[in-house]
């Protein structure tokens, strides 16, 4: 499997390992942002053989987590209506909303199906004229331009009956204002591998010119989140705050422009409430008007009144790495995987659901 | 069950179905034949040890690379006695049919049952039918129940792994959760994935040629190798370590594996068993697994240590350790 | 959840390719790659190929790794 092996050998992750052990001086908090890379971190062990000097954050990086109550009681209440099919990501079937969740809808009779792509959400609608196909689409500047391809698939293939729940975020922005109101003191960023893939290493700049903090753009394996690592340690030791990427064979200094051309056609920057953290401004996105005839809320008429969070629920606090899900008083209790009562522990990537999978049950 | 329904994940093999069994049909149907919760009951009866299990299937698609939900049927419940030792004998059918079926389809899948049951060298031996309305159930849905006899001597249970005891398995895993998941998702393989559904009581028969002390068996289907050995670390009180680099994983199956975000340790297997026996013995098992067709891949992937009873642990080809729990929530739909 | 392998374009039907990776197939959409061609590697994320595979640059990723662990030896 080219491109892989390498970055899986144990020998040269030993390698890096001792190179990250014999430069590291300083205690750094290192984030990662995004959440493959917590579940990569955890996946191979990874907290586990750095020096108990470097301690590895997670941050908001997990689509499914950050999406507000709001958006989920939406899909909710849309896929309520007769002939509605709603289609979205396997991870928010669990996700609880105020009152109810998409996997208990569907089991008292909603039409609610998992696809892993939105060009399957389109292939409904174009399959299935009479019915109503909403797209419930979260996630990061990966995914959007993904779904806005698909607003203009269905323009071009005449699909009226297609339409979306958007409840997609922006990452850079999300990091000035984690920087901004930084209670824990950050000392590097793990970025994003995929999302850098389509915007480049410009957005980042400002976290190193700004606030004086490395940020390394890493791929997915062992090896990449290693060397990244070393990166950040090294910039750190020399007392550097520069944007560097590591995961340069899927990340050009440019991105890619095409992919956020055709995001930007569709949507346009708006402000954005993130789940636990309240609205961040210029981090959401909205259908621009001439494509508003897919916004599936105004389309059904949709008002949502009265989300509740739960009340225990510090899936905000766990977003913004302020505490670890161990200093949650409902982790591993009332907050099971098979019990969620946040999203943290619904989705794969959630930070709590991987501490969970882990084994990470008390300190 | 908070909200007071049945949902998937509750047939999924996972921790929902584990608290289906233990808070829902346990306490009412409370005896203490079932109360070991092993995938067969052993009973005596007029000096003669049994071993009775059953087991349902549903599998969609009916028909796939390797296998059909007929030989499913079979080898589930074939398995699931030889898991015990016990020497498979005569099993039961019941169909449930939808109005509608093709008797084309039922043929196909009757004649595989049997072709299976003779080279399992077990009879069905009674059976029943019902036909439902359409819409009413999904093609068809077959049980099967059946009973063995237990040798003498033969003494295994998931409470019987003992620290220092090898972990072993017969072959590649995931292969038959990735060959089904496969045609339901679109993917398709340059070289053919087929079902590992096979029938292990030949298998199982050898590896007693060496030695009957072997301490537990156990066939890892819905839920995978990790739902399996976190059931036996926690029956047995134990500790077990994987050794990750000693998986035997075929390389379209990982691959399948990273495209869909699944843990092949997760992916269910209908052809695989887990043995656990004393070091002394393993390598000779090991050994006479590979002289039977079902065993040519086996392998020892871990071991039992007295250290943290109850959890698994795997080491990780990098060197980290972490924990592999159980499967929670539905990973593959509907594949058994 | 980012799907972190990058898959091989086998074919391409009026900007739907077919992709293998470890043996495995199926189709992407290349409506965010137009310029990706056939033997190219691609990321893949929720169906779409969103960014070409640079070979050089992941050489140079490689040898980079090997600077590090050379500089540790002498």
């Amino acid at each position: 499997m080219k491109f892989l092996k390498e970055y899986r050998d144990s020998g040269l992750a030993r390698d890096i390992l001792a190179e990250i052990i014999s430069i590291s001086k300083r205690r750094v908090k290192l984030m990662e942002v995004c959440g493959t890379h917590t579940v990569a971190i955890f996946r191979h062990g990874i907290r586990e053989i750095l020096p108990k000097n470097i301690s590895l954050i997670s941050g908001p990086g997990c689509p499914v987590c950050v999406t507000p109550n709001k958006h989920i009681d939406e899909a909710i209440e849309i896929s309520r209506r007769p002939g509605v099919v709603l289609a979205t990501f396997g991870d928010m079937m669990k996700v609880p909303g105020s009152a109810s969740s998409l996997e208990a809808e569907k089991a008292a009779g909603a039409d609610i199906r998992v696809v892993y792509s939105t060009m399957e959400a389109l292939d409904i609608a174009s399959r299935n004229p009479e019915q109503e196909v909403v797209f419930f689409g979260i996630g990061f500047e990966t995914t959007s331009p993904t779904i806005a391809a698909a607003v203009l698939r269905a323009e071009k293939e005449n699909l009226p009956n297609f339409s979306i729940v958007g409840a997609q975020k922006l990452i850079p922005e999300a990091m000035r204002a984690l920087l901004a109101g930084d209670e824990i003191g950050i000392s590097g960023f793990i970025c994003p591998g995929h999302v850098s893939a389509i915007i480049g290493v410009k957005p980042y700049e400002f976290i190193a010119r700004e606030f004086g903090i490395p940020a390394v753009v890493t791929g997915f394996e062992p090896v990449d989140i290693l060397q990244g690592i070393y990166m950040l340690v090294k910039q750190i030791e020399e007392g550097a705050a520069k944007v560097e990427v590591q995961y340069n064979r899927g990340v050009p200094p440019e991105g890619n422009p095409h992919a956020t051309a055709i995001l930007y056609q569709v949507f346009e920057v708006t402000d954005a409430l993130w789940r636990g953290i309240g609205t961040i401004p210029g981090t959401g996105l909205k259908l621009r008007e001439e494509y508003s005839r897919y916004n599936a809320v105004t389309k059904f008429g949709i008002e949502i009144t009265g989300e509740r969070e739960h009340p225990g629920c510090k899936c905000g606090e766990v977003l913004k790495g302020m505490i670890t899900p161990l200093e949650c008083g409902l982790y591993s209790k009332a907050c099971r995987p098979e019990h969620p009562v946040g999203p943290c522990m619904v989705s794969v990537e959630g930070t709590c659901a991987a501490y969970y999978k882990y084994g990470k049950r008390s300190d | 069950m908070a909200d007071n329904r049945i949902l998937l994940a509750h047939g999924s093999g996972g921790k929902l179905s584990h608290e289906l069994v233990k808070e829902f049909f346990l306490p009412v149907f409370d005896n203490p034949i079932l109360n070991r919760l092993d995938d067969r009951a052993e009973v005596e009866v007029a000096g003669v040890k049994l071993a009775y299990t059953t087991d349902s299937f549903v599998v969609n698609p009916l028909f796939f690379e390797g296998g059909d939900i007929g030989k499913l049927a079979v080898c589930g419940t074939v398995n699931d006695l030889a898991m015990g030792g016990a020497e498979p004998l005569f099993l039961s059918v019941g169909f449930i049919i939808e109005e509608g079926f093709s008797l084309d389809m039922l043929r196909d899948i009757v004649t595989s049952m049997k072709k299976t049951a003779d080279e399992a060298g077990v009879k069905i031996v009674c059976g029943d039918t019902k036909v439902v309305e359409k819409g009413s159930a999904d093609q068809i849905f077959i049980n099967t129940s059946g009973i063995g006899a237990v040798p003498e001597g033969v003494c295994i249970s998931g409470d019987l792994a003992k620290p220092g005891d090898k972990v072993i398995i017969n072959g590649f895993i995931g292969d038959h959760g990735i060959a089904v998941m496969a045609k339901r998702q679109g993917l398709s393989f340059k070289d053919r994935i087929a079902s590992d559904c096979a029938p292990l009581n030949g298998l199982v028969k050898k590896m007693m040629e060496v030695s009957k002390d072997i301490h537990v068996l156990r066939d890892p289907t819905r839920g995978g190798v990790a739902t399996t050995l976190n059931e036996i670390a926690a029956q047995s009180s134990v500790g077990i370590v994987l050794n990750e680099s000693a998986l035997p994983v075929r390389e379209e199956v990982q691959a399948a594996c990273e495209i869909l975000g699944f843990d092949p340790l997760y992916v269910a297997n209908e052809g695989k068993l887990l043995a656990l026996v004393p070091a002394e013995i393993a390598d000779r098992v090991v050994d006479a697994m590979k002289h039977h067709p079902y065993g040519r891949e086996a392998a020892i992937i871990g071991e039992i240590t007295a250290d943290h009873p109850g959890k698994v642990v795997l080491a990780t080809g990098i060197g980290g350790r972490r924990i592999v729990d159980m499967l929670v929530g539905e990973q593959l739909p509907r594949i058994c | 959840m980012c799907l972190a392998v990058p898959t091989k374009i086998i074919s391409i039907d009026d900007n739907i390719a077919q992709v293998e990776f470890g043996g495995v197939l199926r189709t992407v959409s290349l409506d965010l790659v137009p310029e990706a061609k056939i033997d190219d590697y691609v990321l893949v994320h929720a169906g779409f190929a969103i960014q070409i595979v640079d070979e050089e640059e992941a050489l140079k990723t490689l040898e980079m790794f090997r600077e590090i662990i050379e500089h540790e030896v002498s």
